[in-house]
């Protein structure tokens, strides 16, 4: 069993991990942050993409959870010798670990890789298809403000084309039974996102009002983000949770950020600095959040 | 054992408890889950109908601690909660029912990973005899021989719907 998405899993699941998360959070609060659950198991980190942050918070969570850890990139390694993927993880599986967290460009590598090695794998990120255990972290920390999703309005701004935390996000918030809309310029939106379970809206302004969540994203340069819009005064015009609009949201309501913020374009400076701007929360529960996925996965009879 | 003795076994611990601790100073009560919980608020609630004390309750769930974890399934975890410091202070374990010790082996851990008591003991309701570690309870509410064959339930109304103690054979239904 591998967590390679979030499609493929329902409510009861991610209400499983959400729940063993919270009691994690309270590990990670203790004196001694760390239990025995996963002595003796190894955990790979793989990561063909760099991810300073993701890529630590996987560490942390590991060793919380007393689990061993092996850390590979590509720079340096065999990989600049030409080596295939596949005879990457399967040099690595031989070495023993009980699970392979798995980063890398494309769509669907996480899951080339569970065929290959046949152990279980979870998807730390494939091109700009999924990114799982970023919707469970951010789901815990909806669920952690708010006591549950259900009937909350979450509007996820900015490039939603290029971003796998959209995607995952959209679906674990909507199994979780909130109510989702997207707002961004047609140019941002996926092609496929009007058969997805969400309403779309190209205006910030209209919708900012009604929302408990405004889930931003950062404008991915790197994945060709920046081409699609006139200029970045133009898109902070529109999509920049400003100080103006800051203002308009519903007194209640949170923001929210997967980081790298870049400040001053998708969010205002004093904006991210308020303390109803949960990005750093967000990071905290994204080592709880991991430490549920990996005993979840390897945590008694299913790793069998 | 019924409702009525399940009582009085309780405040004879409670009695024991504040006789050899100078009235349950510095006590904290840990309740392991999922029946020591109510076990653990029943001796404070004992405690404080004879003594000027409010011990406190807390609760801890042993699930990340155990030595048998791959082969149980993934349950969800309960509410592990101290409420106060227990450096210093003596902590009383509370369970329903003692066995192999392994349980309260997996407790002793997980107390450690919050601090330095000045001394842990151990309170169960049910001593059922087999112990596979070197183990021993502080206050036994009743010693019950039993054959590893049997299992022994223990119900309460704040679990269960009814109250009492049953010795089963394997398979029999409760």
């Amino acid at each position: 069993m591998s967590f390679l998405g979030i499609e493929g899993h329902d409510r009861a699941d991610l209400e499983v991990i959400l729940d063993l998360a919270d009691e994690f959070t309270e590990v990670l609060n203790r004196p001694i942050p760390r239990v025995p659950a996963l002595q003796g198991k190894t955990v790979a980190h793989v990561f063909y993409e760099s991810s300073t942050r993701t890529r630590l918070s996987f560490e942390r969570a590991a060793k919380a959870l007393s689990a061993d850890v092996m850390n590979f990139a590509p720079g340096g390694s065999s990989v600049s010798k030409g080596e295939s993927l596949k005879d990457t993880v399967l040099t690595l599986k031989a070495m023993g670990p009980d699970l392979m967290v798995v980063r890398h460009g494309s769509a669907g590598a996480p899951t080339r890789v569970a065929a290959w090695t046949g152990l279980p794998v979870v998807n730390a990120g494939d091109g700009a298809h999924q990114h799982p255990t970023q919707a469970m972290l951010d789901s815990l920390t909806i669920r952690r403000r708010f006591g549950k999703l259900d009937n909350l309005r979450i509007g996820i701004v900015g490039d939603i084309r290029h971003s796998r935390v959209a995607r995952s996000n959209v679906a674990a918030f909507t199994t979780l039974g909130a109510d989702v809309v997207l707002v961004a310029p047609r140019t941002l939106l996926p092609v496929d996102s009007r058969e997805w379970p969400v309403t779309l809206s190209e205006s910030l302004d209209e919708v900012i009002g009604d929302l408990d969540v405004v889930y931003l994203l950062r404008i991915q340069a790197e994945r060709g983000g920046a081409s699609v819009f006139p200029s970045l005064p133009e898109y902070v015009s529109r999509f920049g949770l400003t100080n103006r609009r800051f203002a308009a949201m519903n007194p209640e309501a949170v923001v929210m950020h997967p980081g790298p913020m870049n400040r001053g374009i998708e969010i205002a400076d004093s904006v991210a600095d308020d303390e109803r701007a949960l990005v750093l929360d967000q990071v905290a529960n994204g080592v709880a959040a991991r430490m549920a996925v990996l005993f979840w996965l390897l945590g008694g009879e299913r790793s069998g | 054992m019924d409702a009525s003795d399940i009582r009085r076994a309780l405040h004879r611990i409670a009695h024991e408890i504040t006789e050899q601790t100078e009235g349950a100073d510095g006590v904290v009560l840990v309740g392991i889950h999922t029946r020591g919980v109510p076990l653990a608020n029943r001796l404070r609630d004992a405690i404080g109908s004879f003594e000027e004390a409010w011990v406190p309750v807390g609760t801890l769930d042993i699930g990340l601690y155990r030595d048998d974890l791959a082969d149980r399934p993934v349950t969800n975890l309960a509410k592990t909660s101290l409420p106060v410091d227990i450096n210093d202070r003596t902590v009383v374990l509370v369970d329903d029912v003692l066995y192999t010790g392994r349980t309260v082996r997996a407790a002793l851990d997980a107390l450690a990973d919050f601090g330095r008591p000045a001394a842990v003991r151990l309170a169960v309701l049910v001593d059922r005899g087999h112990r596979q570690l070197p183990i021993r309870p502080d206050y036994v509410g009743k010693n019950l021989p039993t054959a590893a064959g049997e299992r022994v339930s223990v119900h309460l109304e704040d679990t269960d719907a009814q109250e009492g103690v049953w010795i089963h054979q394997r398979g029999e239904d409760e």
